[in-house]
């Protein structure tokens, strides 16, 4: 591919054909802010918060959506460009209800942070006051159309990450909102629930109804339920899996999870009925006993069954080592091939 | 899968076949709808209108338990039309001329008439899977889940080789599979007429092989699977069993004849996470630690092999699977002293040649390769049968239509299906302990067509009874556009209600797999 070479702030860049300022600006270490940008989801250049100077090109363009070319000459940052970001921003919080700190929803909101970093800490100007809707229909996540700053990275990750479509801008003007086909209920259109949206969302406009606490860690594990192999990252923290997240270098997903990985991956772990000790039946039932009682009185038993006479399950929910040894254990151990498992099923 | 999922997004057209690939593998369906926003078109043949079909270029929908016929129907066109790709036939082929003569038979009015698909809808699918390339076949357990499931999955082996589909990226024949370590639970011989890398149990070198490596004397003749197990303990052949980690009291068919055979068994253990349906029957339960409380590494649905790392220290006095298997072959005479999963994963290279180059080492190196992967330095094998088959030459069977074991009729007049829904995962013993699931999808239901329902005057919502020859149900209905006049379907997630109560026993002679997608029933108001 071809190589272009330009000038940010006064700093030689080289980049590929087809990338944009804003790219070429972070190859370059310049820091850009931007708010519709998502390195998921194909460039929109909604906000303009990413505006910069181009020499020999009129007004300030979004660096996010302006290609690149040879020889150009790029202004990240002056006066003007600064002073235009800041109303940008002013314009975004006065059409933004300022009680976010004291909602569970989105803690981890984008817009609060990039305005702390602008030094924008009040917008000074008198907002139109807009009713958005509220949409508390799916039981996973609430819709607060108050919130929303109109950056359509949810519309972008559900159309794009997920080829579906369910929500897009609708209405005019002012009335602009993000919403479903005729405007009806999340719960009543084609949404599949698995929360993409919300995690693409940088303000609490799209917010998890239970909002996981940030973990100490991350470890990658992979999905448990169908034979996709999505790569999730577990978060824990103080001993338990709190968190569970797409990873974004998972080789099939790339950060994407389904309804089910994205809330159901954890929630049985820490679950009460989880067995914690060894099981015997004694008459008639099922008593706590010790590993040693246990796995005595099933060699004990089993003893006698070498051959045809046993058979075992093993399991696609275990790993491949677990199979391996199980189909191992039925054949050395016990002298028969009757070990299969539920692929059938 | 003989291509990797990535490939779906390099085909000219898809056929979707059997699976309801949204709600049972939603990453995959969105890789598929992506493809469809940029140009590939999808061919949806399936018994129910599933949410593929609105970004489809083409749905058709034959009557459940018809596949071979409409496959063998579309291949009769392909041939008639001169379609097939005779220079992939004559050079990477055998067999075609004896399907040929059975696809003789298979003409679109033939077809159209077991199947209900139109001819002419047969014959424009047939011109748009032929007329396109590289073309992929996708399905599920919609096409195996038969008695004739065999015959189901060779008929799309033999529709991709005539338009040349194998071995190329961007097409082949590929099995969206339903469990997240269902392809390594194969691959490392969990199956009873195959060691670790389908090595058969019948045969003496390989069987030597192994009696090496492990140090003992080995069986020769083939076990018995999960769905001729139950019978055997009823017939007292069976006399112990030591299940890990499923739940055949759910997820197999006719459920009163599971209980009653494992409540038949001398010794029955499970080791599970959970007090599962079956662990309540057992005599002896062993609590193994979680995913996330334990190193390993599966096998996903396109042979990559990916690390699971061990997050959490296993709850209570829970143990990691393999652990408990060590302990009690230890202390039954034969010793297995594995320090950690690394250590089993080098015996399994040593042993299974399609992993004899997969390594923690590779896999902590942040590689995910896909087998075949022979040697250290392999990259993994993306796509299978590149040039040449893994047999050699590509075979063709000639294949009759075989109708399914119990079809409708007076007394029973529905065809029952069952599957699954998206937000519930097979018999739910995990995913039923999340609440956001479970707001979701809280209760087992059956899907009724708005005419059906209105013939018995059922509501919408309204509990019925649902009724087969092996047992009954009550549910709630739900009106549905999704699936047929005739058909009804029933996810299999919920205990309470529980679909397998009403499936056919009935297996495929070779697979032995029971036909779940197919039986006669009745609906009744309560």
């Amino acid at each position: 591919m071809a190589e272009l070479s330009l000038t940010i702030d006064g700093q030689q860049v080289a980049v590929a054909e087809g990338a944009t300022i804003l790219d070429a600006a972070r190859a370059a270490g310049v820091a850009i802010p931007t708010l519709c940008h998502d390195p998921d989801l194909e460039p929109y250049g909604g906000c303009r918060l990413c505006i910069v100077k181009v020499e020999g090109m009129r007004g300030m363009p979004p660096s996010c959506i302006t290609k690149a070319a040879d020889g150009m000459c790029v202004t990240t940052a002056d006066e003007e460009i600064v002073a235009a970001r800041r109303t940008v921003m002013r314009l975004l919080l006065a059409d933004h209800p300022n009680d976010c700190l004291s909602r569970r929803g989105n803690l981890d909101c984008e817009l609060q942070r990039l305005a702390k970093d602008m030094g924008v800490r009040e917008h000074g100007l008198i907002p139109l006051t807009r009713e958005g809707s509220i949409d508390q229909s799916n039981p996973v996540f609430v819709r607060d159309m108050n919130r929303c700053v109109l950056c359509a990275r949810c519309v972008g990750a559900c159309e794009q990450i997920l080829g579906l479509g369910a929500i897009h801008f609708i209405r005019r003007g002012h009335a602009t909102e993000v919403g479903t086909f005729m405007g009806g209920d999340i719960a009543q259109s084609t949404c599949e629930s698995c929360g993409e949206c919300v995690v693409h969302c940088p303000t609490g406009a799209l917010a998890f109804r239970e909002p996981p606490p940030e973990p100490e860690k991350e470890v990658a594990s992979v999905c448990q339920y169908c034979g996709t192999g999505c790569s999730i990252l577990m978060g824990v923290r103080g001993g338990k899996v709190v968190r569970a997240r797409g990873n974004p270098e998972g080789p099939v997903n790339r950060g994407n999870l389904c309804v089910k990985g994205r809330f159901g991956a954890i929630e049985y772990v820490h679950h009460p009925e989880r067995l914690t000790t060894p099981l015997i039946r004694r008459e008639g039932e099922l008593q706590e006993a010790s590993w040693d009682e246990a796995l005595d009185l099933v060699a004990e038993k089993l003893a006698p069954h070498k051959g045809d006479a046993f058979a075992s399950f093993s399991s696609a929910k275990v790993a491949n080592e677990d199979n391996y040894l199980m189909q191992k254990f039925t054949r050395a151990v016990m002298g028969t091939n009757s070990v299969d498992h539920c692929a059938r099923l | 899968m003989t291509n990797p999922i990535a490939d779906f997004s390099e085909s000219e057209v898809i056929l979707i076949t059997g699976s309801n690939t949204t709600e049972a593998h939603p990453i995959i369906a969105n890789r598929m709808r992506r493809a469809a926003r940029a140009g590939t078109k999808l061919l949806v043949i399936e018994p129910r209108a599933i949410p593929l079909v609105d970004q489809a270029s083409m749905f058709l929908r034959p009557r459940p338990g018809t596949d071979v016929a409409w496959i063998n129907g579309l291949m009769h066109v392909i041939v008639k039309e001169g379609l097939a790709d005779s220079e992939y036939i004559a050079s990477r082929t055998e067999g075609f001329d004896e399907m040929a003569e059975m696809l003789k038979k298979f003409d679109p009015d033939t077809v159209a008439k077991i199947t209900g698909i139109a001819a002419d809808d047969l014959v424009a699918a047939a011109r748009l899977f032929a007329g396109a390339k590289p073309a992929s076949i996708a399905y599920a357990m919609g096409i195996t889940q038969h008695i004739t499931g065999t015959d189901n999955v060779k008929s799309l082996a033999n529709l991709a080789m005539l338009t040349g589909n194998v071995g190329v990226v961007g097409g082949g024949v590929n099995p969206l599979r339903g469990q997240n370590n269902v392809q390594g639970a194969c691959d490392l011989g969990a199956l009873p007429n195959v060691y670790p890398g389908y090595q058969k149990v019948t045969d003496a070198t390989v069987q030597k092989k192994f009696e090496q490596a492990w140090g003992v004397d080995l069986p020769a003749h083939v076990g018995l699977t999960v769905t001729e197990v139950l019978p055997g303990i009823l017939a007292g052949k069976v006399k112990a069993l030591y299940i890990m980690g499923e739940n055949p009291m759910l997820s197999d068919p006719d459920t009163a004849h599971v209980e009653k055979a494992l409540r038949a068994a001398d010794l029955l253990v499970v080791q599970d996470i959970f007090l599962t349906e079956t662990a309540k029957l057992a005599d002896v339960v062993l609590p193994a630690a979680s995913y996330v409380e334990r190193d390993g590494t599966v096998t996903n649905t396109e042979r990559r092999v990916q690390r699971t790392g061990k997050a959490i220290e296993p709850l209570g006095d829970s143990r990691a699977d393999w652990e408990i298997i060590c302990d009690l072959s230890t202390r039954m005479g034969y010793e297995m002293n594995y320090a950690s999963v690394n250590e089993i994963m080098i015996e399994i290279a040593q042993v299974t040649p399609q992993y004899g180059g997969i390594s923690y080492a590779r896999l902590e190196a942040g590689e995910t390769p896909c087998w075949p992967c022979p040697t250290a330095d392999h990259p993994g094998t993306g796509v299978l049968h590149v040039g040449k088959f893994s047999r050699g030459l590509g075979h063709f069977h000639a294949i009759d239509f075989q109708a399914a074991d119990e079809l409708p009729d007076k007394d029973y007049p529905m065809i029952l299906t069952t599957g699954r829904i998206s937000a519930q995962f097979h018999t739910g013993t995990m995913s039923r302990k999340s609440p956001g699931l479970n707001a979701l999808a809280p209760e087992a239901f059956v899907q009724v067509c708005p005419k059906d329902a209105a013939a018995l005057g059922i509501q919408d919502g309204e509990k019925i009874r649902v009724r087969t020859r092996r047992g009954q149900i009550e549910l709630k209905a739900r009106h549905a556009d999704m699936v047929d006049q005739g058909v009804i379907f029933i996810p299999f997630h919920f205990h309470e209600a529980a679909a397998n109560v009403l499936t056919n026993t009935a297996l495929d002679p070779i697979a032995k797999i029971p036909e779940l997608k197919v039986c006669a029933a009745k609906m009744e108001r309560l």
